[in-house]
């Protein structure tokens, strides 16, 4: 990697009254890939991503984001990042459409409505988006909410818990969303509890426990920490979810593709 | 970026006026309070109240009511603004490339417009149930400017109550002793006939300078030199307010 890393950080620390939830944290993430960030409830990984996002000002360590410092040039961070939260932060009064402008105007692009309608459709969410937010199931507020976090085009994004609540389709959805961005040279970061989300999209995974980043590397590099495995032949059983995919219909093509994928690498 | 200060203040009022006008029952609650005390001590209490003005009871009530608008009325900016706070979409737009200020003065130009609106309707219902003024432009001109005044000022003690709640009914309640402040004032009974203590809170509170600097405006009487007095409270309390809540913002949003 001869290239400068979009993300680096270097022992960055972070105090909450008495817990010590981050105790020097070090990261390096290349541009254009998609980094998993895992961790148990509580492990710090939103206040890890608050504090790339500037929201939050570490106690020690620092922190470069597309080669600009959180803390010395914050807003220069913020025309390269966007932050989607652990909990979908969309207007509840406003339609989607309405959100997805505002957040559009907010960037200052040539045609927000356009840029709106492509989103609600890339979403599924063009019958919905002249609905109010409020309207929404949890599902469709958090698409809004991802989609208000790719207006604009920023190189960096960060994702917090992305699919966290999401069925199945839209969690493909997502996957493939998140993928095309990787693919034009966005670099991801992301937090997640699903273990298969991580396996899937990320091209490095690091787990973050105790304050601080335990483990990091590829799939294959993390599984090799573990003793070689032992061969044992068994029948193969499709997942629930290929059963859920096939019988909700539409999905199917993306899950064998998924499959294909999962073979590939 | 303070290129799209402007632009980007004028996305965000336009957010929040929008919110005004999908729920216009915000602007029906305020106003329902100032027209029920004006039916009440115009129909009911105003006969027994002797102002020694000689000018009809709801021309001298209308200022304080006014005022009571204006308390009633910022209450609901502290409440938006706490419900974006809570909603984490005050975060979305401090993760962007958006002016901090901008968020707080989308808000506090909306209160302005919002207020301006509840004024309009109870100075209609006022002029309905009678009143009547002969001020001249210029008079009308400095009301409006102290009651922009008031408003601004209120509306900054209202963002500081609104970044601090606790709870939705905290980011409102206190509004509560602002709209009270009138009635130990000169706004419904002269302060000469309230008991001693009561009477020097009365003449030495804010409310009674800003209400006598009205009345004598709306009356085409001099003002004297109790408008000074009266922009010299307008003027310090919105100082103070803007500064304790840029920088309780400024500490919350690190
Ligand atoms: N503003 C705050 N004030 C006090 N404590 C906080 C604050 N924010 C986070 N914490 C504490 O810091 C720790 C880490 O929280 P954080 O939200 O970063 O965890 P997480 O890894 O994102 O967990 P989850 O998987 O549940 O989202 C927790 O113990 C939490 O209580
Ligand atoms: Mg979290």
């Amino acid at each position: 990697m001869s290239v400068e890393p979009a993300i680096r950080v270097n022992g960055i620390e972070k105090s909450f009254s008495d817990t010590h939830v981050l105790r020097g944290v070090d990261v390096e993430i290349a541009a254009g890939s998609i980094f998993a960030l895992l961790g148990s409830n509580g492990a710090g990984k939103t206040t890890l991503v608050r504090i790339l996002s500037t929201l939050l000002k570490p106690d020690a360590g620092t922190a470069l984001v597309h080669g600009f410092d959180v803390m010395a040039e914050p807003a220069k961070v913020r025309e390269s990042i966007s932050l989607t939260g652990q909990f979908a932060a969309v207007d509840d009064v406003l339609t989607g459409r309405e959100n997805l402008v505002l957040v559009a105007k907010l960037r200052h692009l040539e045609n927000p409505a356009g840029v709106a309608d492509e989103l609600l459709s890339r979403f599924g969410l063009s019958d919905a988006g002249s609905r109010r937010a409020a309207t929404y199931s949890g599902g469709m507020r958090r698409r809004l909410d991802i989609a208000m976090g790719l207006i604009g085009n920023p190189p960096v994004i960060f994702l917090d818990e992305p699919t966290t609540g999401l069925d199945p389709q839209s969690r493909i959805e997502v996957w493939q969303t998140i993928r095309m961005l990787a693919g034009a040279g966005t670099t991801v970061l992301l937090t997640t509890q699903y273990l298969d989300e991580a396996e899937q999209l990320a091209d490095r995974i690091a787990i973050l426990h105790n304050g601080r980043i335990i483990q990091s590397g590829t799939l294959a590099e993390l599984k090799k920490l573990l003793p070689p495995a032992t061969r044992e032949y068994i029948e193969k059983q499709p997942s629930l979810e290929d059963v859920f995919l096939a019988l909700v219909g539409g999905g199917v093509s993306v899950a064998t593709s998924l499959a294909a994928e999962k073979e590939d690498s | 970026m303070t290129t799209h200060i402007l632009g980007d203040t004028r996305t965000l009022t336009a957010r929040s006026l929008r919110h005004i006008l999908r729920s216009p029952d915000t602007i029906v609650t305020t106003v329902v309070t100032p027209i029920a005390l004006m039916l009440l001590f115009v129909y009911v209490l105003g006969g027994a109240i002797r102002t020694g003005s000689g000018d009809s009871y709801i021309n001298y009530m209308l200022p304080g009511i006014l005022l009571i608008t204006i308390a009633s009325g910022i209450a609901y900016t502290s409440y938006r603004l706490f419900l974006d706070m809570q909603s984490g979409i005050v975060e979305r737009f401090q993760s962007m490339p958006i002016p901090r200020a901008s968020v707080l003065w989308a808000h506090v130009l909306t209160s302005l417009a919002a207020n301006t609106i509840s004024l309009a309707v109870v100075i209609g219902v006022a002029l309905l149930m009678g009143f009547r003024t002969g001020a001249s432009l210029a008079a009308w001109l400095a009301i409006a400017g102290i009651l922009l005044l008031f408003t601004l000022a209120l509306t900054w003690i209202a963002v500081i109550a609104g970044l601090t709640a606790k709870s939705v009914d905290g980011a409102s309640a206190f509004s509560y002793p602002l709209i009270f402040l009138p009635f130990i004032s000169s706004a419904f009974v002269p302060t000469a006939s309230m008991p001693g203590p009561v009477a020097w809170f009365a003449e030495n509170q804010p409310v009674t300078s800003i209400v006598d600097t009205v009345r004598a405006l709306f009356a085409g009487q001099p003002v004297g030199s109790g408008i000074w007095i009266a922009l010299a409270w307008l003027v310090g309390m919105l100082v103070v307010a803007y500064a304790l809540a840029v920088t309780i913002y400024r500490r919350k949003v690190t």
